[in-house]
């Protein structure tokens, strides 16, 4: 491999910066407009229950109190300018402030969705490579009859069902949490016993799509003139499997791992409400259930901040591998 | 000798490959018949009631009286399946029908107008697909309150995306052909070239992307209701069917959980099998393209 080309790496990582500064502020300005549509009141939501005997003069004070009496544009700017400083509000719902929420919670969620898609690449490119070394034979079939299968599967059906056999049945993993209950302290060796599970079914729902493109890259790389070189000058089947159709037929598939982030955070949310994980797609969950406004525009920004950044190091991963790409034109 | 086997060889793939294809288009039309003539059709003619409570018969497992098993209130799963499946299906076709709707008209208006318009039109359908999909219909259910509505707008809220991209690429390779020149030539206008030329063209593709989007739509709904953020309890969808039977499968009884699952699946599998059976028709080249 070449040199990496840095300078033109940190040149697309300062104009994709530029670049998400606007799509922020849209996506921001939207989850605000679309709350001012809505027929949510931020005042009865922090009154919870005490809203329904107070007077309409104490709910007046209120809702100018919090400052929700104003045009959304006002709200939306004040919220930006405070989230620049750090300050995300108050979360109604944990009655903490939104920022120390996320913060103890997004250890959890990348720790679940780092090992499920370590998981899930590897496993991927193993089966998709056995697929394609023999197309339509046996095991080609039930592999991507499987993939195909896995692919439609909802991911909180097969979540339950993991629990239901795992859990229940052979009585061998936990069943959900983030430690044994009564025990308070969390060490690695429950964590790790509880992550199973959860981290498994992230993988498998991941799983279909690595293992369908990679069968795609390495079939097509098969039949081309490298490959056909390889095996003329007799190169063994496995030099030229892993050293040449694997390393061609991978490319086009790394370049597009960031860009499954929003994949992954579907996937995510729905694992982690199964297993009671404690992240951040867990309280996504419990935020909107609630109407906690202020956590859930905070975890949607946060959310689609991940996906761009996502995308960042889909471009990157690409330049870094392909020395064909022109990263300046990106 | 060689070159013989070699044809041989090539002549019988190509007819095992036919005979997949057909086999493929078969199974799939089938399942698909199936499932809208029992969403149809069981509702009027079975005289039972899906929601006829029975406690001496509750939990049963599979069975010939009851071959998807019993819930937790004794009411026979198959006949709730079947109605689950009616919801969500009709919640899926009239948020992938709305959802196609919005894109073409916002796919081909960016493509017919060109220029900034399309620039910033583009530009914003980019911003939009920033936000993970669940994550942005979970924002608009919780603002809006669980119900059927803002299930269908939220899901055809963050699926328009794609269809625009695809009418507006379909737009703009049409816009370069004879027959608009033509038509421009010959003095129509821009909301004449649009509807009666342009329009038609691209109709088959969003038409392919409303019938893909389908199970899409369904999976969407599902996982709301899983969630609790989606369709009311009582409102039998197989996402609340599944949500539902949560308590009995931490019982130890699978089957309120696992037949649900599966009506969700058979549709999905069925309408990509239809979709690629398609493609491998228009581009046989590419028999190996990915439908994901």
């Amino acid at each position: 491999m070449t040199r990496a080309p840095w300078p033109a790496m940190a040149r697309l990582t300062a104009r994709r910066a530029l670049y998400a500064v606007p799509v922020l502020l849209v996506v921001t300005f939207g989850v605000f407009a679309v709350a001012a549509a809505s027929p949510f009141d931020p005042v009865k939501a922090y009154a919870g229950t005490a809203a329904l005997g107070a007077d309409q003069d104490t709910l007046d004070r209120l809702r100018e109190n919090l400052g929700v009496d104003r045009p959304f544009t006002a709200r939306w700017w004040d919220w930006l300018t405070s989230a620049l400083g750090g300050d995300l509000g108050l979360s109604t719902v944990m009655r903490r402030p939104v920022a120390e929420v996320i913060g103890e919670r997004l250890v959890w969620s990348t720790l679940l969705c780092a090992v499920a898609f370590a998981v899930a690449v590897l496993l991927g490119t193993v089966l998709g490579v056995l697929a394609a070394r023999r197309p339509g034979s046996l095991l080609d079939r039930a592999v991507t009859s499987l993939a195909y299968s896995l692919e439609a599967a909802p991911v909180f059906w097969i979540a339950l069902l993991a629990v239901w056999l795992f859990a229940l049945e052979l009585d061998v993993l936990p069943a959900g949490g983030l430690t044994d209950t009564g025990s308070d302290r969390v060490t690695a060796g429950q964590v790790t016993s509880h992550l199973i599970l959860p981290a498994g079914v992230l993988a498998v729902s991941q799983l279909p799509w690595f293992t369908l493109y990679v069968r795609q890259g390495v079939g097509d790389a098969l039949a081309e003139d490298p490959v056909r070189g390889a095996r003329a000058r007799g190169l063994s089947e496995r030099t030229v499997l892993l050293g040449h159709a694997l390393r061609s037929g991978l490319l086009p598939v790394l370049t597009l791992i960031g860009s499954r982030v929003p994949e992954l955070i579907t996937g995510a949310l729905l694992v982690e409400s199964v297993f009671s994980w404690p992240g951040i797609a867990a309280a996504t969950v419990e935020a909107a259930t609630a109407v906690d406004f202020p956590l859930l525009a905070a975890l949607t920004t946060l959310a689609t901040a991940a996906v761009l950044a996502g995308n960042l190091l889909a471009d990157l991963l690409y330049g870094l591998i392909d020395p064909r790409v022109k990263l300046n034109e990106m | 000798m060689a070159d013989v086997t070699a044809v041989q060889a090539w002549r019988s793939h190509g007819a095992t490959r036919r005979s997949t294809h057909t086999l493929r288009l078969r199974v799939s039309a089938a399942l698909i018949a199936v499932t809208v003539l029992a969403v149809l059709l069981v509702p009027p003619l079975v005289r039972l009631d899906q929601q006829a409570v029975d406690l001496a018969a509750k939990l049963l497992p599979p069975s010939w009286a009851h071959p998807f098993g019993t819930d937790d209130l004794g009411r026979d799963l198959l006949l709730r399946c079947v109605y689950g499946l009616r919801v969500s299906l009709l919640v899926g076709v009239v948020a992938a029908f709305t959802a196609t709707l919005i894109g073409t008209a916002v796919g081909a208006t960016a493509g017919a107008l060109g220029g900034w318009a399309d620039r910033t039109v583009m530009r914003l359908v980019d911003t939009l697909s920033s936000v993970p999909h669940l994550l942005l219909g979970i924002f608009v259910v919780a603002m809006f309150r669980p119900g059927v509505w803002p299930v269908v707008i939220s899901v055809a809220l963050t699926h328009w995306l794609s269809t625009a991209r695809i009418v507006r690429a379909e737009v703009l390779s049409l816009r370069s052909r004879p027959h608009i020149d033509a038509a421009v030539s010959g003095g129509a206008s821009r909301w004449r070239v649009t509807v009666r030329h342009l329009l038609p063209g691209v109709l088959p593709q969003a038409g392919l992307a409303a019938v893909l989007m389908v199970p899409h739509a369904m999976w969407h709904e599902s996982a709301l209701s899983f969630l609790g953020l989606g369709l009311p309890t009582h409102t039998a969808s197989l996402g609340t069917l599944i949500q539902g039977a949560r308590g009995s499968l931490l019982a130890g009884q699978w089957w309120p959980t696992l037949f649900p699952g599966l009506f969700l699946i058979i549709p999905t599998l069925a309408v990509a099998g239809l979709a690629g059976v398609w493609r491998e028709r228009i581009n046989p080249r590419r028999r190996s393209e990915l439908m994901l």
